[in-house]
């Protein structure tokens, strides 16, 4: 299968983390006495590529597998099959004292900030928990350390938060804390699930440029699911649609919202409400709702809701990824 | 016209161990018929709470300070338990918050709008009521033959769509859809947003959007009011809000969020965080966040006052800017 | 890779360039005490709310003080050949003597003082409640938290050995091991312990742990690095604990309750108890003649059901504490 390149932002070719073919499939309930009836393709041969110092954004609805790509990239997750590699390191073979390096290459953010902070934990023992796990600096270099993250989150002066449940913080504050967990170990790499989609408006535009100054001073990559296009559009160099497993539209985010050329990416993003009642909108061009990819057929996975469905999209296979432009990629046959 | 619905300087706290939070204060608006209202604001605003209030489903901590709400000429605190029975559902119904958990899993969708039907109008035959229903369901785009599924045989959008159906069931003349879409995905968000607004124009309904999405709310209503700690900060006809936001907390809104239309551009943040209801601010409750305020802010509560026709705000010092373009007045960033 | 990393900021200033001062005037160690002191004060004041359970704990109070009498009363006041909770026999008086002064509460049919023996065995309910109790919870909270955590193999097996320690009938069971082996208070509180642990104790804070496991601060701690045990110990032990400390308090009740019907049965070595009381009073046949010695019964009786129900309300009152949603606004 055709690799997808990094868009024009990546010349240098400097590739950190390569995700090839990676598949997650489930087997669903059913079968009493152990038949297995059906699978389903929460992630379905997937491959991407994100370079140094870039933020790729993953968008989609929900069920549409984005969430169970960001926990496969940091291993919470087990693939079916493919492979990750993360700075030279392949993720699925790791073990034992490489998982410590490992995790201070790779972190991942929370979209819930009231569920992803041990409420039994003062927030000195959660930003420090990295460093404690992976015996990193001794008490004295980790309590400067953890100063100096709360500090850069905004959470100042740390001493005044340091010893403090989480319940005394505000939501807000409380995602800081877990972006500040997040970067203790200084990754290059960081998952970022939704990390602002539970925050108030505007609380959510602080945190979200905070993301945007931290990518900026500690040169890290982000992986930034979300389910927002705006929001993906305001963060991310890059954009990669997902519908039911599969990759339909990858390329730079500017091109992916101002020139999309998959009919879902299209729909999606006719569909985000405007805050400008002088604007009209078009209808999204889709037929019936989401389906689960339970034992897919053998056709284009977007083929039953689509405006412009041919024959050849349900006589063949999904369509592969194809460059339509440079650095402009989309699965669909009808281009 | 007479409204059909009018709010009069509506004041409710809950009483809590801690003390009294300041939950809705001095809200006054009025809804004609056929008229649709968006109230935007964040959580812990209010919304909610006016919502409940003009319900009378408040929880019994809760305590009507001052103000009265009318419905159709009415004072809802003055009738009587049984005659506001009636009223609920006939002439307003609710469209509440997740809302696909409002219905019963041990019975099939129809049989529930049904039972509705037949409880709130004795003089319908269960027939009757089944035509309704199936008209209904044809109303909101559910096929007919689905009303003898149970609920977890429908999808999100699907549940949305029942729950809607519900609420027109006794064809009241104000729906109250809290958060309707927030837990669906854009696509089936747009679609039902298109859906209610159809149905209301064509039943000439009126209809109170409650969000936190200050987009959603843009889509949907003719009148924009926007909450901020218990208060009304600024209330007017959609065009007119949008176009030329007065209030600075407001203006923050608007520009606090991404979109994806036209250039990309940097986002205003509205620093701090929402107060504390139990010991709201002097003066302005938005002065600690605001970069307008001045002494007279923090010292005196600004009240309503008419900046156009039919555009209010309660604001010392209101943004002149227009929204798109321009210079940008009074938003810290 | 293993030293301190720092942002690229901190890095310019590294070596001997001046460090980042976290402001923190005060030892870690006795910051985390003040907090726990604080937190502690904070739950005590939602454990005062609750009528019922301050009221058991007064009752719980109450019993410690008179458990405590015990050994100033024989070693100062009483005459131990008189006041003996065991050997001892006033040879003045016919026996049983119901209430007279200098028996408060009567004697039993060997010449014994009942409130003595109420006295010195108050202790010893106090050791045997709070011991079986504190294993049952100790032994549960582990087995819960690991079936839960790992599932698979090691839930089976502990989920198996529970039900088959529940589809046990508890009593008879302890009948049989009490007639087999001659249990004295520590072995027998230890059996009970375990016993308790591996039945119903270990599936409720299974249960439990297994609601923590899928919270995302475990995913949190996971991707921290945190080895499989170091989630156990850090995240999913702190959270169940309090209901395992809401059901050790339950645990005390079915303790005492088990150690009286097996006193009343007479299979266990314990020399007083106040099991023991009632059985002395039965095979003395005086629990036929019901009204007419009640001394012998009654003082006992009431103990037991007052010194469980005291544990079972503070148990409802520390409900309270860990389940915020029973608080009342």
């Amino acid at each position: 299968m055709a690799l997808p390149d990094s868009g024009p932002t990546n010349d240098v070719n400097d590739v950190l983390v390569r995700v090839q073919n990676l598949t997650k499939h489930y087997p669903v309930g059913r079968g009493f006495f152990h038949r297995q009836h059906a699978v389903l393709h929460a992630v379905d041969d997937i491959s991407f590529e994100v370079a140094r110092g870039e933020v790729l954004g993953l968008v989609g609805e929900s069920g549409c597998g984005k969430t169970t790509t960001g926990r496969m990239l940091v291993r919470l997750t087990n693939p079916t099959s493919g492979s990750i590699v993360i700075d030279g390191t392949d993720v699925s073979s790791i073990s034992g004292a490489d998982m410590g390096t490992f995790r201070q290459k790779a972190q991942m953010m929370f979209q819930d900030p009231y569920e992803s902070l041990d409420p039994r934990m003062t927030i000195f023992d959660i930003v420090s928990e990295p460093l404690n796990v992976n015996h990193i600096g001794n008490l004295e270099q980790r309590e400067e350390r953890v100063a100096e993250m709360l500090t850069r989150v905004g959470l100042a002066p740390p001493a005044t938060f340091m010893f403090r449940f989480p319940h005394e913080l505000s939501g807000g504050q409380r995602q800081r804390v877990a972006i500040a967990r997040a970067l203790v170990v200084n990754p290059g790499f960081v998952v970022a699930d939704e990390p602002t989609s539970m925050l108030d408006v505007s609380i959510r535009t602080g945190v979200m440029k905070l993301l945007a100054e931290l990518r900026e001073e500690f040169g890290m990559s982000y992986l930034y699911i979300t389910h927002d296009l705006a929001v993906a559009r305001y963060l991310c160099d890059r954009i990669a649609v997902m519908y039911l497993g599969k990759i339909v539209e990858i390329a730079g985010s500017e091109e992916v919202i101002g020139n999309p050329v998959h009919p879902y990416t299209r729909a999606l993003i006719s569909a985000v409400p405007v805050p400008d009642p002088a604007v009209v909108r078009p209808i999204p061009n889709v037929r019936g709702g989401v389906s689960k990819p339970i034992n897919p057929a053998p056709r284009c996975r977007f083929y039953e809701r689509c405006p412009a469905a041919q024959k050849v999209c349900k006589e063949s296979d999904h369509p592969e990824l194809r460059e339509v432009a440079p650095g402009h990629f989309a699965a669909c046959y009808i281009l | 016209m007479d409204a059909l619905l009018k709010v009069e300087d509506f004041t409710m706290h809950y009483s809590t161990k801690a003390g009294w939070v300041q939950a809705v204060d001095g809200i006054s608006f009025a809804l004609n018929r056929g008229q649709s209202l968006g109230l935007v604001g964040e959580s812990g605003c209010g919304k909610t709470s006016i919502a409940m209030s003009i319900m009378r489903l408040l929880p019994y901590n809760a305590q009507t300070k001052r103000g009265k709400i009318y419905l159709g000429g009415r004072d809802i605190y003055s009738m009587t338990a049984e005659e506001f029975r009636q009223a609920r559902w006939k002439e307003i119904s609710m469209i509440f918050q997740a809302a696909m958990n409002a219905l019963n899993p041990v019975y099939t969708v129809g049989s529930q709008i049904v039972e509705a039907i037949v409880e709130h109008e004795p003089d319908t035959t269960e027939e009757e009521a089944r035509r309704r229903v199936a008209e209904l369901f044809d109303l909101v785009g559910i096929p007919a033959e689905r009303s003898d599924h149970y609920p977890h045989e429908y999808s999100g959008g699907m549940k949305q769509r029942a729950v809607i159906a519900m609420a027109l069931a006794c064809n009241p003349s104000l729906i109250i859809a809290d958060e309707p879409t927030t837990a669906l995905d854009v696509i089936v968000q747009d679609k039902i947003l298109r859906e209610m607004e159809e149905i209301r124009r064509r039943i000439n309904m009126s209809m109170i959007y409650i969000s936190h999405d200050i987009s959603v709310i843009a889509e949907v209503s003719d009148i924009v009011g926007v909450m901020y700690a218990g208060k009304l900060m600024e209330i007017g006809e959609a065009d007119d809000v949008f176009k030329r936001p007065r209030h600075p907390y407001t203006y923050g809104l608007m520009h606090a969020y991404p979109s994806i239309l036209g250039d990309k551009r940097d986002l205003a943040t509205i620093p701090g965080e929402p107060p504390n209801l139990m010991a709201p601010p002097e003066g302005c409750r938005f002065n600690p966040r605001c970069d307008r305020a001045t002494d007279e802010c923090r010292a005196v509560e600004p009240l309503m006052t008419k900046v156009a026709p039919e555009h209010s705000i309660a604001c010392h010092n209101p943004v002149w800017a227009p929204s798109s373009g321009g210079e940008q007045v009074g938003v810290a960033r | 890779m293993n030293e301190l990393a720092t942002s690229p900021n901190a890095r310019q200033s590294n070596g001997e360039g001046p460090r980042f001062d976290p402001g923190i005037t005060e030892p870690i160690w006795k910051i985390r005490w003040k907090m726990n002191m604080r937190s502690l004060a904070q739950n005590w004041e939602v454990f005062k709310e609750s009528r019922v359970g301050m009221f058991g704990l007064m009752i719980i109070i109450a019993f410690g003080i008179f458990g405590l009498l015990w050994p100033i009363m024989i070693n100062f006041v009483w005459d131990p050949l008189v006041y003996h909770p065991v050997v001892g026999f006033d040879p003045i008086m016919m026996h049983p003597s119901p209430p007279v002064a200098g028996h408060l509460l009567g004697t039993d049919p060997i010449g014994r003082d009942i409130l003595a023996q109420l006295m010195f065995s108050t202790g010893r309910e106090f050791l045997l409640g709070v011991l079986s109790a504190v294993i049952s919870v100790v032994v549960g909270t582990f087995i819960g938290a690991m079936a839960a955590y790992y599932g698979g193999f090691t839930d089976t097996l502990f989920m198996r050995l529970a039900d088959i320690v529940m589809l046990f009938p508890f009593v008879p069971l302890l009948v049989v091991i009490g007639s087999m082996m001659r249990l004295d208070i520590f072995s027998f509180a230890v059996i009970l312990g375990f016993l308790e642990a591996f039945g119903g104790i270990t599936v409720i804070l299974k249960a439990q742990a297994l609601q923590v496991k899928v919270r995302p601060y475990i995913d949190a701690a996971r991707v921290a690095g945190g080895s499989d045990l170091h989630i156990i110990r850090a995240h999913i032990i702190p959270n169940v604990l309090p209901l395992s400390f809401l059901y050790m308090m339950f645990n005390v009740t079915a303790a005492i309750v088990s150690e009286a019907t097996l006193s009343f049965f007479g299979v266990l070595n314990i020399d007083m108890s106040w099991g023991m009381m009632i059985h002395t009073a039965e095979t003395a046949g005086y629990l036929f003649d019901f009204g007419k010695y009640w001394w012998l019964w009654a003082p006992s009786g009431f103990f037991i059901t007052l010194f469980c129900a005291a544990f079972y309300m503070v148990g409802r009152g520390l409900d309270e504490v860990v389940n915020p949603r029973l608080r009342k606004r």
